[in-house]
């Protein structure tokens, strides 16, 4: 009896530690068969059109609906972070009526007074803000104090507002029509007839969501560039590849460009190449000039963000890297793959932007990037110097009662040296996007600048 | 029925429900499909799908498959690698730690280094010529998009 009692106890013990085993296993394996069944799910890309796209759906939180990922990332584009040589902060300002942004961007023309010098006599050496993301393109435009002492044209809206939908119903349903009204009108009156900032429809078709130029600057300046290298009536639309858009959307407005004639079309000075000397060269031949200088009387050119021309001569250009390749990285959201529409910099993200391509920890890519840039930084305050050196020799020479055909010289060669000094300084990489090209320019700036000045002591 | 046979019984149905759950996890997870050479079942779990599509599209799809490549040559060698592989990638994907993008060891490179030789040692002994013994020579570095370009 008494080895029966023990012979159960055992048995019973031993059921027990396999029911606890197999407990254990059991959990384990159904824990995992969740787990697969639930990687198994994202991997089957669900996508749900909750709302129709038309051509005419320039609301973005309505294209969001049916894309919440793509526009998730896309309304973060508020924020304001900065890297060691550009992205903004953060400025707590006092609303007024008329300007009742509460935060701003710093101030560059405070960081660098040199720059008042440069544009003397400009709207820019009034209010010169760190650029913010794209979500602020449109309030940021409208409020800035230039808008109080010039007056702008309607033009400025090609690429401070999302424009397509408006364009084509001022238009008629013309795309063209409708930029060239809007070109012609004044500012405010332009401004009453946009409402976004850049949107999902500037960049994609809505019924098929391929990229997509929607902007007439860039439709214009790339068949004039086109036509120089030999390619006659090019579509863009028609015959760009899928990489080339995915640069091209992006050329739409990181350029540089000028308003043409009394009608004030916007136009991208391009039909002699994207080098600062074609563009150059080009703006000698009409003689254009943005503003006369108010403290030399030189006839003066103003770049504008020329990060297309300025990217097409670097290296990632020519390995065929598009803007969205770094600026816009692949992610991935589960098993879907998305790009990634919180446009920013980089360095910002150099994990999906920088290492897929370049295996190397992250602090080593952060400092080759950073040393490109301070090196093109100090230059450009080489350049920058030199500029303001041969702006005041210019200044002393005009009060000793030199002639202007005496000073004509000198004049051309600011003209030359500022708009080779700008198409770096205005650029929004502080050289990155083509080092060698970068630091040439500013080389080529300085001579001049040192050349004006020799040319005053003839 | 006496205690024994319950006993017996209830330990069964035990290891039976697990042996039982297993088995439909398993056929469940294609975990056969992993004793193949089809590349599809390397892209079983989505993560791989950048490099099996760009693989699809590559020179040496028609030549080679995912195996040829990653695998060492020898029935023992490319079993244990394929085991070693499945159970630390099984391990990261489901606990979801690892490195993005997904990069490849040190070791697993160095399989694929060899393995260019399997086709191309005819071309590698050439390059190298007497000095094989004590030979680096990586074809990686400049091929490396042969069998996936994955940008």
């Amino acid at each position: 009896m008494a080895d029966t009692s023990t012979s159960t106890k055992r048995s019973f013990k031993f059921v027990a530690l396999v029911a606890v085993i197999t407990t254990f296993a059991a959990v384990g394996v159904v824990a995992l068969l969740m787990n697969i069944m639930e990687r198994k799910q994202e991997a089957r890309n669900p996508f749900y059109r909750v709302v129709e796209l038309t051509d005419t759906t320039d609301s973005p939180d309505v294209w969001g609906k049916n894309f919440p990922l793509q526009y998730d990332g896309y309304i973060r584009t508020v924020d304001q972070v900065r890297t060691r040589y550009g992205g903004s902060e953060a400025i707590q300002r006092t609303p007024t009526n008329a300007d009742p942004r509460s935060v701003v961007a710093q101030s560059r023309l405070e960081e660098d007074p040199r720059l008042k010098t440069m544009w003397a006599g400009y709207a820019f050496a009034q209010d010169f803000r760190e650029e913010r993301g794209h979500a602020f393109m449109l309030d940021d435009q409208t409020f800035t104090e230039r808008q109080a002492v010039t007056t702008q044209p309607g033009t400025c809206m090609h690429c401070h507002a999302s424009v397509y939908v408006p364009y084509k119903k001022l238009g008629g349903g013309d795309l063209i029509k409708g930029f060239e009204a809007m070109n012609q009108m004044p500012y405010t009156d332009a401004r009453k007839l946009v409402t976004h900032p850049v949107a999902c429809i500037d960049c994609h078709d809505p019924s098929t969501m391929q990229l997509r130029v929607t902007r007439p600057g860039f439709l214009e300046g790339i068949r004039a560039l086109k036509a120089s290298q030999g390619v006659k009536d090019y579509d863009v639309n028609a015959m760009a590849s899928r990489q080339e858009m995915r640069a091209y959307v992006c050329g739409q407005c990181h350029v540089e460009y000028y308003f043409k004639g009394a009608e004030k079309r916007l136009t991208y000075p391009w039909s002699k190449g994207l080098k600062v000397e074609n563009i150059l060269e080009y703006y000698e031949e009409i003689q254009f000039r943005d503003w006369t200088h108010a403290e030399t009387g030189a006839e003066a050119l103003k770049a504008q963000h020329p990060e297309f021309e300025m990217w097409s001569q670097g290296i990632h250009a020519r390995s065929g890297v598009a803007c969205a390749d770094c600026h816009m990285p692949y992610k991935r959201v589960g098993a879907l793959k998305i790009s990634d529409h919180h446009v920013r910099s980089p360095l910002l993200n150099i994990n999906n932007a920088c290492q897929t391509c370049h295996k190397w920890p992250e602090e080593e890519l952060k400092e080759r990037v950073e040393t490109i840039q301070g090196r093109t930084f100090s230059l450009r305050n080489t350049a920058m110097d030199a500029l303001v050196d041969l702006i005041n020799d210019i200044k002393s020479a005009r009060t000793a009662g030199k002639s202007d055909a005496q000073l004509a010289p000198a004049r051309k060669y600011q003209r030359k040296a500022q708009f080779y000094l700008d198409f770096v300084e205005a650029e929004n990489s502080t050289g990155f996007h083509a080092p060698q090209e970068a630091t040439r320019i500013l080389g080529e700036s300085i001579n001049f600048s040192r050349l004006g000045q020799v040319s005053l002591k003839k | 029925m006496n205690s024994g046979t319950f006993t017996g019984l209830f330990l069964g149905a035990l290891i039976g429900t697990v042996v039982g759950v297993g088995a439909y996890t398993f056929v469940y997870a294609k975990g056969s499909s992993y004793l193949t050479d089809n590349p599809a079942a390397c892209a079983n779990c989505h993560i791989m799908n950048d490099q099996y599509d760009g693989w699809v599209k590559s020179s040496h799809r028609a030549v080679a498959t995912c195996n040829d490549c990653h695998t060492p040559d020898g029935f023992f060698g490319k079993y244990m690698t394929k085991m070693s592989n499945g159970f630390w990638h099984s391990y990261a994907f489901t606990t979801g730690d690892f490195h993005e993008p997904i990069e490849i060891k040190q070791h697993n490179r160095d399989i694929t280094r060899q393995a260019c030789r399997k086709c191309h040692q005819d071309i590698i002994e050439a390059i190298e010529g007497t000095h094989a013994e004590e030979s680096t020579l990586s074809c990686l570095p400049c091929h490396g998009s042969v069998g996936h370009l994955t940008r």
